[in-house]
């Protein structure tokens, strides 16, 4: 009995923190493998429509960017306050699309090409002009899935 | 010769909480989602425009957005959130209308014999409509065939079109198809 009794008046000992940097070390591995750190600074502004009929897209590596809005106000000056193009990191014209996609195109893999999506991130306030002649320029370089950018709404009813 | 001391590692912990942080604010975990939409092909140059055959008139569902983000449908001017109602009526043709579409029976596996809508839904919007106005009625259009995709398959399987196994879904998709097409944008109406 004597055995048990002795420890009872000790104090608990200090935790170990020994092994502190590995956790530590767990949880940034796991960051660092799921980030997937923004690479272009968006010039324009982009306000997303709302929509309930939504899909993930799901492979981000297979998607490429499109985005259409009024420049930001730092641009205002040269580039106006009319929605503009923004492919990568700059302004762009209608006729640069079809240039983009063949570059997005021969950046991935080939067997990957055919799951290509575009996203179209464009501001709720543009009109379809500017849109309309970037989903004829995207079929003319047969980019054909697309998938117009939103915000999830709850449905209404 | 000398004995190299021990580098401390005491610090090791505070480099990689550093580091954590930074990951951590870099993160973006939202993901990204949208209307998905397939663009129609482009017709061969040389194609001839009118060897298709006309489409009756009963078959067609038009839907209109002029530069005043105004709605027409089927020739009345409409609210936004009516048009599901009228697009899922027009897909089911519940009463055998007249002026709702004519269907045509086809052989579907796992379903039999199945009276196929041919309406097709067609929308035209202005050069001048705004984005946002056009987005919510495509997302009308689709929530339509959705929700009507939905029913049927509750009735025939008694599941939600999401929880079918994909046999069961392609045959749903060829019973209920998604004609949306987009026709050419015009200036209605006025100037830009």
């Amino acid at each position: 009995m004597s055995k048990f009794r002795k420890g009872a008046s000790r104090e608990l000992p200090a935790i170990s923190t020994a092994s502190l940097p590995d956790i530590v070390f767990m949880l940034l591995f796991f960051f660092m493998v799921t980030t997937t750190i923004r690479d272009v600074s968006l010039l324009v502004k982009v306000q997303l429509p709302e929509a309930t009929e939504l899909t993930k897209l799901e492979k981000k590596s297979l998607v490429s960017y499109i985005y259409v809005g009024p420049p930001q106000k730092q641009y205002t000056k040269t580039f106006g306050t009319e929605p503009r193009i923004q492919l990568n990191d700059q302004f762009a014209k209608v006729s640069d699309i079809p240039d983009y996609i063949l570059a997005e195109r021969a950046s991935r893999d080939e067997a990957e090409i055919p799951f290509m999506v575009t996203s179209l991130k464009v501001d709720e306030l543009t009109k379809m002009q500017i849109v309309g002649d970037i989903k004829m320029e995207l079929r003319k370089a047969a980019a054909l899935h697309i998938n117009y950018s939103s915000k999830k709404t709850t449905p209404t009813n | 010769m000398r004995k190299t001391p021990e580098i401390p590692s005491a610090s090791m912990a505070d480099i990689a909480f550093m580091l954590l942080i930074f990951f951590i604010t870099a993160t973006s975990m939202d993901v990204d989602s949208g209307l998905e939409r397939v663009l129609p092909q482009m017709p061969p140059e040389n194609q001839d425009q009118d060897d298709t055959p006309p489409i009756k008139e009963r078959n067609v569902f038009s839907v209109l957005l002029d530069q005043y983000n105004r709605l027409m449908v089927e020739g009345e001017i409409m609210r936004v959130e009516d048009l599901r109602e009228k697009a899922k009526e027009f897909m089911t043709n519940p009463g055998n209308s007249e002026n709702l579409p004519e269907t045509k029976p086809t052989e579907i596996p796992l379903l039999g014999n199945f009276e196929v809508t041919k309406g097709v839904i067609s929308l035209r919007n202005d050069h001048g409509t705004q984005y946002g106005m056009y987005l919510a009625v495509q997302n009308e259009l689709v929530a339509a065939v959705n929700e009507v995709r939905d029913e049927f398959s509750l009735e025939k399987f008694g599941k939600k079109y999401a929880d079918l196994t994909s046999e069961q879904k392609e045959a749903v998709r060829e019973a209920i198809p998604s004609r949306i097409s987009e026709a050419e944008p015009k200036t209605i109406g006025g100037k830009k």
